[in-house]
């Protein structure tokens, strides 16, 4: 027999990571769009600083992450799942006629094999283009004294130009994605609490009792 | 201490140094009978303070101030006003007692002489004069007046030499800018920086030299040594790596750089800007801020027309600056004007008078003086200029621009007789050069170097005055590097946008059949 019960999945600091990125993510955005010259609801140089800060925040957030990640085994979740196509089948198709979704989420795979892949792609690929780029630019200074850095700093700033393009597609889908939950709100709130119900089995749920290996109510 | 303090400390002690000179020495100059006169002439107060001031004469005998000779070493050309042409009055050859009346001396009546071939002697009260008196006449080759004289319908009463000779200290700014406040002929014409509002700014307008801001004078940055000025127009230091000079030091102070270091800012990427953009370029917003105008263009190819009764026209606008004069042709003013911005690497190539101009004109418009550098050439940065837009007599079969023979009492002068051909006949002969006797005008640009009236920070350029994508940005028209704000690509940004909203489309139409279908399964 199994229970669905209400079990802690993102435990503080996920959450902490996960809003506070998510902040940093929407800061960097707008001022970014501010020094692309898309709008000017902020003057440049503040948006400068703002971005510069926001960046060095959002690194210095990524690389204790990874660190806990890490330490926590935590990064497995990232690894690609099985079944993708499925997934994807029923976000473009299943979902529209109430079809179930072909995953389940459990205490090991927080994750669907999608988000796993759309994760991995932006922590592998998305992100570093960002901060790599970002850096370089930083540092423009310390390498201005090239030849090359004429078109060096033309290439960094297009690169990370496309990349926050990239950047704020994935989120513009992953903010929409939240609500195709129980509710519209449900994931949400799941980040916020933390707690999601999740089928145990008996054993696993013997486990949590005795153990107190996470929070369950 | 930081680095920034001590940076601090040493600003402090060099300007108030200088201050303290300008204020306090050991001798007080009015108590020297020498100097209690009196004098005949100005000459015989030079004799007075050469009595202790020996080698002085010898040393300014040395100066660009005296010789008006001076070679560009970055591109060998040989610079002088004798030689080199602007787009105000072109040539003083042949104009001499006029011009020559801003000579740091007495007497230099022909310009095709060096001064001391032509007996001219040194002046001393130009630039030493703290009475306020000591003034050189417009017209009398460095010479003051000596008895009184009726000028423009006023009589004008000579100085007083020996209060001038008593009452002398170090320059003042009054001092300098009796000659380089009104240069091209007048207050604040020429360079769009330096105008008699100098003399004693408010802090807005010059943070170093106002009385409540450093209350320093030209010198406190132009150091003398040994009567030889520094910091050229002719051979600018645009980059100054040398940075910061300490007391003994290279005696050069005319470079931001001297005093405030390479990276004064308290926020670094304002400090990666030193090495790209002049310190001028953000801390003087706009010139002939100080309520006087300069002049803007000078079209000398409508000189020369009189009225029904044959009386030369002078039409002057609502400010009373003068808009047309048959003297001079037309001309348009501008006050608080923002400069014009170039990639400078202090190097100018000047047209001196004998130059073919042929590989100087594009598109029909001569530039006087060819500013050097580019983004790529790693010794420019971008430096704010006042263009000067100029219409000036040419000879166009010969290709070289002319000397005109503006002032003076003879038949051929054009203030007086307003006869091109006959004003150009006699200075081309004047200075024995070739003419085919042909006259047209050319269009001009000249670029002034902007260096000067200093805002306080709090009034320099924002960053968006410059990272925009306005083509009214300060450099839109500044190509050839990337600048985040006004430079991106096109296509990313049409590839960008599209993956952005189509991604927002995507996820409300799906948001939308969601809804729709799940009504549908529902019931």
């Amino acid at each position: 027999m199994s229970h669905k019960r209400e079990v802690m999945i993102y435990t503080r600091y996920e959450r902490f990571w996960h809003w506070s990125q998510a902040v940093l993510v929407f800061t960097l955005f707008f001022t970014g769009l501010a020094i692309h010259g898309t709008h000017d609801l902020v003057p440049f140089g503040l948006a400068v600083k703002i971005h510069t800060n926001a960046a060095l925040l959002l690194i210095a957030l990524w690389v204790f992450t990874t660190f806990w990640n890490f330490t926590t085994g935590q990064w497995r979740q990232y690894l690609f799942k099985k079944g993708v196509f499925r997934v994807i089948r029923f976000y473009a198709w299943g979902i529209l006629f109430g079809e179930p979704h072909p995953y389940k989420k459990s205490l090991q795979r927080k994750q669907n094999a999608l988000q796993s892949l759309a994760y991995m792609t932006f922590m592998t690929l998305i992100g570093p283009a960002l901060w790599s780029t970002g850096i370089a630019y930083l540092l423009y200074n310390s390498w201005s004294h090239y030849a090359w850095s004429g078109t060096g700093i033309w290439a960094v700033a297009l690169l990370h130009t496309a990349a926050a393009f990239a950047m704020g597609a994935f989120v513009v889908v992953h903010v929409y994605m939240t609500t195709t939950g129980k509710t519209p709100l449900h994931y949400v709130r799941t980040m916020v609490t933390g707690y999601d119900s999740i089928e145990l089995t008996e054993v696993e749920e013997a486990y949590i009792e005795e153990t107190k290996s996470t929070e369950m109510r | 201490m930081s680095p920034r303090t001590v940076l601090r400390v040493v600003a402090f002690l060099v300007a108030s140094s200088a201050i303290a000179a300008a204020v306090a020495g050991t001798a007080d100059h009015s108590r020297f009978d020498v100097l209690k006169g009196p004098f005949a002439t100005a000459e015989d107060v030079t004799k007075a303070c050469s009595t202790c001031h020996t080698e002085a004469a010898g040393e300014v005998k040395k100066s660009i101030h005296w010789t008006w000779d001076g070679t560009n070493s970055f591109t060998g050309q040989r610079l002088g006003k004798p030689r080199i042409m602007n787009s105000f009055c072109g040539s003083p050859i042949s104009n001499e007692p006029r011009c020559t009346s801003c000579h740091a001396g007495y007497g230099w009546t022909d310009l095709r002489k060096t001064p001391e071939e032509n007996g001219a002697t040194v002046d001393c009260l130009a630039c030493h004069d703290g009475s306020g008196t000591y003034k050189k006449t417009a017209t009398d080759a460095g010479h003051p007046l000596y008895s009184p004289r009726v000028i423009g319908g006023v009589t004008v009463e000579p100085p007083d030499l020996a209060k001038a000779a008593m009452s002398v200290g170090p320059s003042q700014r009054e001092n300098c800018g009796a000659c380089h406040f009104n240069g091209g002929g007048g207050d604040g014409v020429k360079h769009g920086d330096l105008d008699s509002s100098l003399t004693d700014p408010p802090r807005d307008l010059d943070v170093h030299m106002a009385a409540d801001g450093a209350n320093m004078a030209c010198s406190t940055c132009h150091t003398f040594n040994a009567h030889i000025p520094s910091g050229s127009r002719y051979m600018t230091t645009a980059v100054d790596p040398h940075g910061l000079d300490l007391p003994h030091d290279d005696h050069n102070r005319a470079t931001c750089e001297s005093c405030h270091g390479t990276a004064p800012h308290a926020e670094a990427k304002i400090n990666d800007h030193t090495d790209r953009v002049a310190c001028q370029s953000c801390h003087i917003s706009e010139f002939a801020r100080g309520g006087v105008a300069t002049k803007t263009l000078w079209d000398w190819s409508t000189a020369g027309r009189k009225d029904a009764d044959g009386k030369p026209v002078y039409i002057k606008d609502e400010h009373g600056h003068l808009v047309y004069s048959a003297e001079k042709g037309d001309f348009a003013y501008g006050e608080n004007v923002r400069p014009t911005y170039l990639w400078y690497n202090g190097e100018i190539e000047q047209t001196a008078v004998t130059d073919k101009l042929d590989d100087k004109i594009k598109d029909d418009i001569l530039t006087l003086n060819r500013i050097g550098g580019s983004p790529t050439d790693g010794k420019s940065r971008i430096w704010p200029f006042k263009e000067m837009k100029g219409k000036q007599p040419y000879d166009p079969e010969l290709n070289t621009l002319v000397v005109n023979h503006v002032f003076g009492k003879d038949d051929s002068a054009f203030w007086t007789n307003f006869d091109y051909p006959k004003a150009i006949a006699f200075g081309m002969n004047y200075a024995g050069l070739p003419w085919s006797g042909k006259i047209g005008f050319i269009e001009t640009r000249m670029y002034w170097p902007i260096t000067h009236m200093v805002a306080p920070k709090e009034k320099a350029v924002p960053c968006s005055d410059c990272h925009t994508r306005d083509p009214e940005g300060r450099l839109a028209g500044l190509g050839g590097f990337y600048m985040p704000g006004r430079d991106g690509s096109r296509l990313l940004d049409i590839v960008g946008y599209l993956a952005l909203f189509g991604a927002l489309f995507g996820v409300v139409v799906h948001g939308a059949l969601r809804i729709i279908l799940s009504r549908g399964h529902r019931s």
